[in-house]
């Protein structure tokens, strides 16, 4: 999942002609699509999303400093940055399209593949760290199958880590969304992970350990 | 204006003056690994520090401006032992291979690191992943080898306009490339090296072609030719130790010789085919819009700089066709050698080997440019920069000051005063407007005096004229009275401001030099490091005294061209002057 951006994600969602300013958002002949993927967008379709990119666009356009508002809002409305919007950010904005990218790289905030629906942070700042935030990481990397930074094939969860929530006397802490989980165990990870994928696969046996 | 003390010296600046600057104009050097004059301070390398009277910490002089009544010193134990950290620390990430770098004898880390007594490595740093990015004919970029010290970003967004390099990622992790680290041949880059140019390290280098020239020239079966761009004579020089602006023309037909070409040609000779053709080709134009009422595009653009090609290719595709349709000079002698000199010396052109040596790095993609065939081979085979031929020139031990001074041979080594000029911005213009005016007035003496139209001459960005045709002729008689508006622009992002102009209606032109880097070609990517704005000027002014030493400074009156022209082509934009001197361009992507 942490291929090139762009992979495989949006492609196949782009109707034609939303706007003659865009270059390589439309795929000609697809036509008006809604949008089916998991990320937070499942409503809106291409053009619409677009519009919205583009009225974003124009607020800022002139003003100094509008590229990092501009992802931002951007990522809002996709859920991610695919290339072919921050090409479309880099053309309007009349910025560099390595600056841009420079700029989204920087920052962890951005992501360029799709995140899932629920994004685990775990805590491996200091104190967290000392008291178990690493073991409860592997717990939930081998549990998903996936790396910090990457995302489940069904795009339920995304896992990164995080430096510190402010909740060092509950270490080690995580959170999934806003929701914010204290002293977790390594063996509580499966049953936490449970309340979001309805349909998650739990090993015969895994909640039997709790602890 | 701020007076400040630099060492004991009283200087005033202008406001809002950099120390640096400041301690530069009290003739005081700051060494500095990433600060390029005329820019904004870049403040990555932290080379240029100073002590401050009064100040906390040693200070980056580049990013500090000078203020009233400031003491700085320079010299002192303090600042000489921060820039040796500083430069100790920039050490310990460098992949360096030193003995093996290209960059090895002009390197600018390497030569601090030197002056500045450092024996020995204290820290050993964390690592980027090294890459090698090999992707384009033109440059080699060695991630391992970078010291993030942005010049590279700073020429090819500020002054290029080009946006194809910046730092991407962030930490130690941070590699200064294209957009999320793809390859080179992946993103807009127009391959001009200024980026080369102005590394202080090997991080971005030619790709080198040397070895490629000795097996050619090794090969019995092979007839092995050079041609030199006009800018290589003023500038070799500098890799013998010569001052900057030294000419060195009879030397470099000598040390060409003792390598072993068995002919050694002039890129002069095409630059004066050039402006028979590409002066035909305005005038043609300008006939067809103003008599016969068709739709042209005007005004024409030049060219022969194929890093400015690259950059309307992505940047400014609706105007390709205001691009006159020549090839450039290199790729007119490339077609001509292995045509009319092949078969006057009586060998196939797959056993000639056509070796260019040029100012340019861009001058390597354009060679191997697919369409560049037209010969039936490929055109021009091998591209050395000059600083390349400086480098063979070495490797075969040969005494460069000690040579005699030769002459070019003939035919394709005969030349003009015109084609010398080409290296300079603003020489494309003069040599074609010397010609055109010849044209139009059947052979009237030129309006300016001495030849040179200064108002297109020298460093500024960007240079206007207009010239108003008197005694127009036969064919041309229509011109009588008409105002000629001719713009010359150098460094891309220059050139883009004129073409904003005329997109936006505010300028009309009937004809347009750009030259891809600041200078022109005497400033290209691949000439001998380091070019500022004082060398620049100094090979400009050489160029213009090897014109002005030649009994013939205009292109028409070249006899080796008027020969070709009977014997071969026929007439300029003729049928087989279309087939084999000019092309035709494509749409790239734009981002």
């Amino acid at each position: 999942m942490s291929g090139p951006p762009n992979e495989g994600h949006n492609e196949g969602h782009h109707p034609a002609d939303a706007d003659q300013r865009t270059i390589d958002l439309k795929e000609s002949d697809m036509g008006e699509e809604v949008r089916q993927c998991a990320c937070c967008c499942e409503e809106a379709s291409e053009e619409e999303l677009l519009e919205r990119l583009d009225a974003v666009i124009d607020e800022y356009q002139d003003k100094p400093g509008a590229l990092i508002p501009v992802l931002q809002m951007a990522q809002g409305i996709y859920g991610y940055l695919p290339e072919a919007t921050l090409k479309h950010i880099a053309t309007r904005l009349r910025k560099p399209y390595s600056e841009v990218a420079g700029v989204v790289g920087f920052y962890s905030f951005f992501s360029t593949v799709p995140r899932g629906d629920n994004v685990i942070r775990v805590c491996l700042g200091t104190a967290c760290y000392v008291r178990g935030g690493k073991a409860v990481l592997d717990a939930i990397k081998s549990r998903l199958g996936i790396d910090v930074g990457e995302t489940t094939e069904d795009r339920v969860f995304s896992l990164e880590v995080a430096r510190c929530f402010g909740a060092c006397g509950l270490a080690p802490a995580m959170s999934i969304g806003d929701e914010v989980y204290k002293r977790v165990r390594p063996s509580r990870v499966p049953e936490i992970l449970a309340k979001y994928r309805e349909t998650a696969p739990v090993e015969e046996g895994a909640l039997n350990v709790a602890g | 204006m701020p007076t400040l003390t630099i060492d004991d010296i009283k200087v005033e600046v202008p406001e809002g003056t950099s120390v640096l600057n400041a301690a530069r104009q009290a003739g005081i050097r700051i060494p500095t690994l990433c600060h390029i004059e005329g820019r904004d301070p870049i403040g990555a390398c932290r080379v240029c520090l100073v002590e401050i009277e009064g100040a906390r910490t040693l200070v980056a002089s580049c990013s500090q401006p000078a203020n009233e009544g400031m003491v700085v010193h320079t010299t002192s134990g303090k600042v000489r032992e921060g820039r040796r950290t500083v430069v100790e620390l920039l050490l310990s990430e460098h992949d360096g291979d030193c003995q093996v770098c290209a960059r090895s004898a002009d390197c600018e880390l390497r030569n601090l690191a030197l002056e500045l007594g450092i024996d020995e490595l204290r820290y050993q740093g964390e690592r980027t992943a090294r890459t090698i990015d090999t992707s384009t004919p033109a440059l080699v970029r060695d991630t391992g080898k970078c010291i993030m010290c942005r010049r590279c970003v700073t020429v090819c967004n500020e002054v290029q306009g080009v946006g194809g390099l910046f730092a991407q990622g962030r930490g130690f992790q941070t590699v200064i490339g294209p957009a999320f680290g793809v390859d080179l041949d992946e993103v807009t880059c127009v391959q001009c090296g200024q980026c080369a140019a102005v590394c202080p390290v090997g991080a971005i280098t030619e790709r080198n072609q040397i070895d490629e020239v000795w097996e050619a020239l090794e090969d019995p079966a092979k007839t092995v030719i050079v041609q030199t761009a006009p800018a290589i004579r003023a500038a070799l020089g500098e890799c013998f130790d010569y001052e900057p602006g030294t000419l060195v023309t009879g030397k470099m037909v000598a040390a060409l010789r003792r390598l072993g070409f068995d002919a050694v040609f002039d890129t002069d000779f095409a630059a004066d085919l050039t402006i028979m053709e590409e002066g035909t080709e305005l005038l043609m134009r300008i006939k067809k819009a103003l008599v016969d009422g068709e739709k042209v595009a005007l005004p024409q653009f030049s060219s022969c700089s194929p890093g400015w090609i690259n950059y309307m290719e992505h940047f400014n595709p609706e105007l390709l066709d205001n691009l006159s349709t020549c090839k450039s000079p290199q790729q007119m002698f490339g077609a001509i050698a292995k045509t009319y000199y092949a078969e006057k010396i009586g060998v196939k052109p797959e056993d000639l080997v056509v070796v260019s040596v040029m100012p340019c790095t861009a001058k390597k993609y354009e060679a191997a440019r697919p369409e560049m065939n037209d010969s039936g081979v490929q055109d021009v085979d091998i591209v050395l920069t000059t600083r390349e031929l400086g480098a063979m020139i070495k490797q075969a031990g040969i005494d460069f000051r000690g040579l005699p001074d030769e002459q070019m041979d003939a035919p394709l080594g005969i030349s003009t005063g015109a084609a010398d000029i080409f290296a300079n911005t603003g020489g494309v213009m003069e040599a074609a407007l010397r010609t055109a005016w010849a044209i139009v007035t059947d052979g009237a003496s030129f309006p300016f005096p001495d030849l040179h139209v200064k108002p297109i001459e020298g460093l500024e960005g960007v240079k206007t004229a207009t010239l108003k045709v008197t005694g127009a002729k036969g064919d041309w008689a229509f011109l009588e009275g008409a105002d000629l508006k001719v713009a010359v622009a150098h460094g891309l992002g220059n050139a883009q401001k004129v073409i904003d102009q005329i997109k936006s209606g505010e300028a009309e032109y009937h004809f347009v030099e750009v030259m891809t880097c600041p200078g022109g070609c005497i400033g290209g990517g691949g000439q001998p490091r380091f070019t500022t704005d004082e060398v620049r000027q100094k090979r400009m002014e050489a160029i213009y005294r090897e014109d002005e030493g030649r009994e013939l400074r205009q292109s028409h009156e070249n006899p080796s061209v008027c020969a070709l022209y009977e014997e071969y082509l026929g007439a300029p934009c003729g049928e087989i002057s279309h087939h084999l001197l000019h092309t035709k361009y494509a749409e790239k992507e734009r981002v």
